[in-house]
């Protein structure tokens, strides 16, 4: 029989090589294995990495990761035809090292390099091998089946990070297939332009980056957002909305980004940039009531693989290395009483819906549904806003309680009074 | 019987972009990789290594992290790998370049004494394919360059039989061990590596050398300083110009056509060579 190993890590995003790290400083003998040519090279977010959870697995991480810029300002556009309404945060506290929030990355790069801490650690990395399925006996996962010759291998436990679409998850039927309205698809571009361009249009110094979240006429009125991150040297432009959406509305995702990349709120930003890559993935969006079982005998599923994203404040690589921690110290747990059984590794569910990750995607879990099966949040009220943000700042005369009584007509003339109270209490009810 | 492969750290040249102000490789613009022609190497090396038996050792000159291709080389199966890496080797041009791989080998053959050393015909980052007929010259051992096939090994002869490649066809020759071989790439198929190399190749540690692990060396003939060879301009090749699309009926484009050809009728006549 081939080699043995304590852990099998599938996939070296965020989720598999956070769990593959904190196996191997345990002295676990673990083996992570990649699909791509190197870990990140086919991986895609838009790109905002948090401090915290990757803090708590690298102290300071800061000082070595290939980090594009730490975000020092956050702005929300609410977006109509030409116009848009713009409101956020900017403050020069999260430019100092203590109080860094979150930071713009690469993930070719910055995946890479996480990937190479957990091989520092001792983690053995195999790229560019295909895991084809889980090797089951007598109900226990036992190992995995690689496209190689003489691909058999053996551990333990098998952990599953291998991405949105798991298909050893599905194999093993932890989830069903995809409702289109569970998954968003999301296309970006990382857009070259020089340092100097885009510290002059963004506002910023060398050393300070700015997100733009963009609603409404960005996804054409759909249920999804947009974004517009800065690079140190580059842009990440990137649109994405539920695939029951682009179904719907008869939405090619390329038309989309481009219609983006030409709006007249979003040109000037981008102008004279080079397009560098382009890229395309899905999202698991379908929130709290679509995370599968995340544990089985000798098996568990972290990151994207469990579904783990919070589409509302697009937060998931965070989620991924929190739920590959989490993995990993219930597989420790489970070495010392060397038990891999489902009860054994149930902590990790336990853990995960103890922290803030279940607790967050509990919290949203009708969010993603009510905003899906009531367009009008995106349709009607972002130009709704644009009009009367528009009314009020039109310097015309007309007293400004005028104004305000006028605006407040208009909103409840198109929608009718009634149905504004409601829209607003389920959306209250969908995020309280 | 022990086989020796050169192999070579290089930009992917698929990909790389010229600085158009300097006109020199922007070697940050493409990844790393195991130069093609030394993966054939590599990979000849492990077949004639399951037909008779023997080991299989690598080496490289090149800057630390060029034990990424030492481990590659090891996924493919070579059983050792070892690279020689020194600031006293920098700026080497091929003549200096092959006085240091022979160093090398002349250390490697004193662990184990080699039969056969395998070099891939070119790196794709010089294209000059001087580096093997040097090394060969260096050792006093047979070059035998271009070879599309290693027909068969007569060990008890210390001989093998080997296909080259000519501008004009092929011709089988045979040569005493040891020797150099330089391969095309016809030569073999890179096999989808077994499971268990890739793993030894993660766990696998390169030997490395400084100038200081190899014997007997003329420090004058190494890196910059034993590099005779001066670049003198460096231009990216023009583009090649669009071709003619040709309008109109089926028998207006071939008459064109026709008339293309005949304008350009010099390319099709036979050149007989003097």
């Amino acid at each position: 029989m081939s080699e043995k190993f304590d852990v099998i890590v599938v996939g070296a995003g965020p989720a598999g090589s956070a769990c593959a790290l904190t196996c191997a400083q345990s002295g676990l003998k673990v083996l992570l294995i990649e699909r791509g040519e190197y870990p990140g090279s086919k991986n895609v977010m838009g790109g905002v990495l948090y401090r915290k959870q990757m803090e708590e697995l690298i102290p300071e991480f800061w000082k070595e990761a290939p980090l594009e810029r730490p975000v020092i300002e956050q702005r929300f556009w609410m977006m109509d035809k030409e116009s848009v309404v713009s409101f956020g945060y900017k403050g020069l506290e999260w430019a100092e090292e203590n109080n860094y929030n979150n930071f713009t990355v690469l993930r070719a790069q910055f995946d890479q390099w996480f990937a190479s801490k957990a091989v520092q650690a001792g983690a053995l990395l195999i790229n560019e091998t295909v895991v084809l399925e889980c090797i089951v006996e007598n109900g226990k996962v036992v190992g995995v089946r690689t496209d190689r010759p003489d691909g058999d291998i053996y551990a333990d436990v098998v952990v599953l990070a291998d991405g949105v679409n798991s298909l050893l998850g599905k194999q093993l039927g932890f989830h069903k297939e995809f409702r289109p309205d569970e998954v968003a698809l999301t296309v970006m571009e990382v857009i070259n332009l020089p340092k100097e361009k885009i510290n002059d249009r963004f506002n910023l110094s060398d050393n300070q980056g700015c997100t733009i979240e963009i609603f409404g006429d960005s996804t054409k009125g759909n249920l999804g957002t947009a974004f517009l991150y800065t690079n140190k040297d580059s842009l990440n432009i990137g649109v994405g909305t539920t695939l029951s959406s682009m179904i719907k509305a008869k939405l090619k995702p390329y038309d989309l980004l481009d219609y983006l990349k030409n709006h007249p709120m979003v040109k000037p930003l981008i102008e004279g940039g080079e397009s560098a890559e382009y890229l395309a993935h899905l999202i698991p969006e379908g929130g709290y009531r679509s995370v599968p079982k995340v544990a089985g005998n000798g098996v568990v599923l972290i990151g994207d693989a469990a579904q783990l994203v919070n589409a509302i404040h697009r937060e998931g690589s965070n989620m991924a290395m929190s739920s590959g921690k989490m993995a990993a110290e219930t597989i420790i747990e489970a070495k010392h009483r060397n038990d891999f059984s489902e009860s054994s590794l149930n902590l990790y569910r336990e853990k995960l819906y103890d922290s803030f990750i279940m607790k967050d995607l509990e919290k949203y879990k009708d969010a993603a549904h009510t905003f899906e099966k009531y367009p009008q949040y995106f349709n009607e009220y972002v130009p709704m806003m644009n009009k009367a943000m528009s009314k009020f700042f039109t310097v015309d005369g007309t007293p400004k309680r005028d104004k305000q009584k006028e605006i407040m007509k208009s909103i409840t003339k198109e929608r009718g009074v009634i149905n504004v109270a409601k829209d607003m209490y389920r959306a209250w009810k969908a995020v309280k | 019987m022990h086989i020796v492969v050169c192999v070579k750290q290089v930009p992917d040249t698929k990909i790389i972009k010229i600085n158009p102000k300097t006109n020199t490789l922007d070697r940050r613009s493409a990844p790393a990789i195991l130069n093609p022609y030394d993966a054939h190497a590599v990979q000849e090396a492990v077949r004639l290594k399951k037909l008779v038996g023997g080991t299989v050792s690598v080496v490289s000159m090149g800057p630390p992290q060029a034990t990424a291709i030492i481990k590659k080389s090891v996924e493919i199966g070579a059983d050792e790998g070892y690279l020689i890496s020194d600031r006293a080797f920098a700026g080497a041009d091929t003549l200096a370049t092959s006085y240091a791989l022979s160093k090398a080998l002349e250390r490697i053959a004193k662990i184990k004494p080699i039969d056969m050393v395998i070099c891939g015909k070119h790196a794709i980052d010089g294209d000059t394919g001087q580096v093997g007929p040097g090394i060969a010259r260096r050792l006093d051992i047979p070059p035998v360059t271009n070879v599309i096939e290693v027909t068969e090994v007569i060990e008890k002869d210390k001989k093998v039989v080997i296909k080259r490649k000519l501008t004009s066809g092929y011709e089988i020759i045979q040569a005493q061990l040891p020797c150099l071989l330089t391969v095309e790439k016809e030569i073999n198929e890179v096999e989808y590596s077994p499971l268990p190399n890739m793993i030894r190749a993660a766990k696998y540690e390169s030997i490395i050398w400084t100038v200081a692990d190899l014997e007997n060396v003329d420090k004058v003939q190494l890196g910059l300083k034993g590099s005779p060879t001066i670049v003198g301009k460096m231009f990216s090749p023009p583009k090649p110009e669009g071709g003619i699309r040709l309008e109109g009926t089926a028998n207006e484009q071939v008459n064109k056509l026709m008339d293309l050809l005949m304008e350009k009728k010099e390319l099709f006549t036979l050149q007989t060579t003097k």
